[in-house]
C-alpha cells in the first residue's frame, strides 16, 4: 500500500465511513474501495458481502489472491446529563472504541472544563438530535434524573432501535416512568428494552464505578445483539 | 462545539499513527492479520504498524508474537518487499515464538511506500 491510499483510508474512517482496503497479496498493491463504489464480477460480489458482514476475508477474484480489510465506523454512545458519571463514562468509552457525545441543556453542567475535548452539545436533546439523529449503532445513556430532559431522547432512542437504552435512577423512579411512557403510547415490549436500574450488578458506588457498570452493560448489548434489524433485542 | 472525530484518541489509532509517522519522513510498515485457525488472540484484520527505529502501535495477537512480527518488519522496511508470516501454538522445545492459546495465525507484513 502507498502513503495516498493510508491517507485516503483514514480521511473515509474519520467521516465515519464504511471502506475496505483492498489489498493484492501477490504483487502487495492496495487500494480503497467505499461504500457504493461500482465494482464489477466476483470481486464486486465478494466486496458487497464485506461491507455487509463487517467482516475482513481473503478472496479469490480475477486470478489474483486479494485480502479485503473492511473499516466500519465505530459504534456511537449519547449521553444524555453532563454529570459527575458522565465525567467518567465517557474518557473509558472513548477507550472502549466509541465515538462519544455528550448533550445537556444546562450550561452550567455542560462545559469544556469539565470534559476536555469530548463532544459536547450545550443544547435541548429536541435540537441535537434532530441535528444527528440516533440509529441502530448507537447506544443511549440518560443520566439527568430529570425527565424533563431524559424522557425524549429515551423514547427517541427505543424509536431509533437504539442497540442500548439506559436510564438512571431507582427502581421507583423506573416505575414512574413506565406509567409516563405508556401513557404517551409508547409499547410495552419497547419498555422493556430500557435498562433500568442502569449498569451490570457489580455493587458499584462512585461516579466512576458506576460508569464501568454501565460500559460493562453497552459492551454486552453491542456484542451479543442479533443480526441487523434485530439490534438491542436479544439481551435481557 | 467541539469538532467530532471518528476516532478516539485515548487509545492510539496505529493507521493514523502509521500515516502521521510516514508523512514525518519515517519509513514504515503495515502488519495486518490475514487469517486465523482456532482460538487465535486478535480478529482478521487487526493491525501493527512499525517504524525503522522498531516503534510500533496496534496488535496482531495478545503480545505474544508482536516481537518477531517487528523483527520481520524491520527486514520488511529494508528490503521493500511484503512477506506472510505464520505462527501457531510455541513449540518450547525449540524455543521457537508461538502462541500460547492454541490457535494459529497468518499475517501480512507490507512496505508502506
Amino acid at each position: 500500500m502507498d502513503l495516498g491510499a493510508l491517507a485516503t483510508l483514514n480521511a473515509e474512517r474519520r467521516e465515519r465511513r464504511a471502506a475496505i482496503l483492498a489489498t493484492d497479496l501477490d504483487d502487495g498493491r492496495g487500494w480503497v474501495i467505499r461504500e457504493g463504489d461500482a465494482v464489477a464480477g466476483a470481486l464486486g460480489e465478494a466486496v458487497a458481502r464485506t461491507f455487509r458482514s463487517g467482516r475482513s476475508q481473503t478472496v479469490e477474484a480475477q486470478g489474483r489472491t486479494l485480502f479485503l480489510n473492511v473499516h466500519v465506523p465505530p459504534p456511537r454512545l449519547v449521553v444524555i446529563g453532563a454529570v459527575h458519571i458522565s465525567q467518567a463514562l465517557a474518557p473509558m468509552a472513548r477507550i472502549a472504541g466509541f465515538d462519544v457525545a455528550i448533550i445537556d441543556p444546562r450550561t452550567a453542567f455542560a462545559t469544556r472544563e469539565r470534559f476536555g475535548d469530548v463532544q459536547l452539545d450545550a443544547e435541548w436533546p429536541e435540537v441535537v438530535l434532530a441535528r444527528r439523529p440516533l440509529d441502530a449503532f448507537t447506544a443511549l445513556v440518560a443520566v439527568t434524573h430529570d425527565p424533563g430532559i431524559d424522557d425524549f431522547p429515551l423514547q427517541a432512542a427505543l424509536a431509533a432501535q437504539c442497540f442500548y437504552v439506559g436510564a438512571l435512577g431507582s427502581r421507583k423512579t423506573h416505575a414512574k416512568r413506565v406509567e409516563r411512557f405508556l401513557a404517551q403510547g409508547v409499547a410495552a415490549g419497547d419498555m422493556e428494552r430500557i435498562r433500568a436500574p442502569i449498569g451490570l450488578d457489580i455493587a458499584a458506588s462512585t461516579p466512576a464505578e458506576i460508569a464501568v457498570a454501565v460500559l460493562a452493560q453497552i459492551v454486552q448489548a453491542l456484542r451479543s445483539r442479533g443480526p441487523a434489524g434485530q439490534a438491542g433485542r436479544s439481551v435481557a | 462545539m467541539v469538532k467530532e472525530t471518528a476516532i478516539p484518541q485515548l487509545l492510539p489509532d496505529p493507521l493514523e499513527r502509521a500515516q502521521a509517522w510516514a508523512q514525518g519522513g519515517r519509513s514504515v510498515a503495515l502488519a495486518t492479520v490475514i487469517d486465523t485457525w482456532g482460538s487465535a488472540p486478535r480478529p482478521v484484520g487487526s493491525q501493527l504498524v512499525i517504524d525503522a527505529d522498531g516503534n510500533f502501535e496496534g496488535s496482531v495477537s495478545g503480545g505474544c508474537v508482536e516481537g518477531s512480527v517487528v523483527a520481520e518488519a524491520l527486514d520488511v522496511i529494508a528490503s521493500g518487499v511484503p512477506r506472510v508470516l505464520e505462527f501457531g501454538v510455541a513449540d518450547e522445545t525449540a524455543w521457537q515464538v508461538g502462541l500460547s492459546c492454541g490457535g494459529r495465525i497468518k499475517i501480512y507484513v507490507e512496505p508502506l511506500s
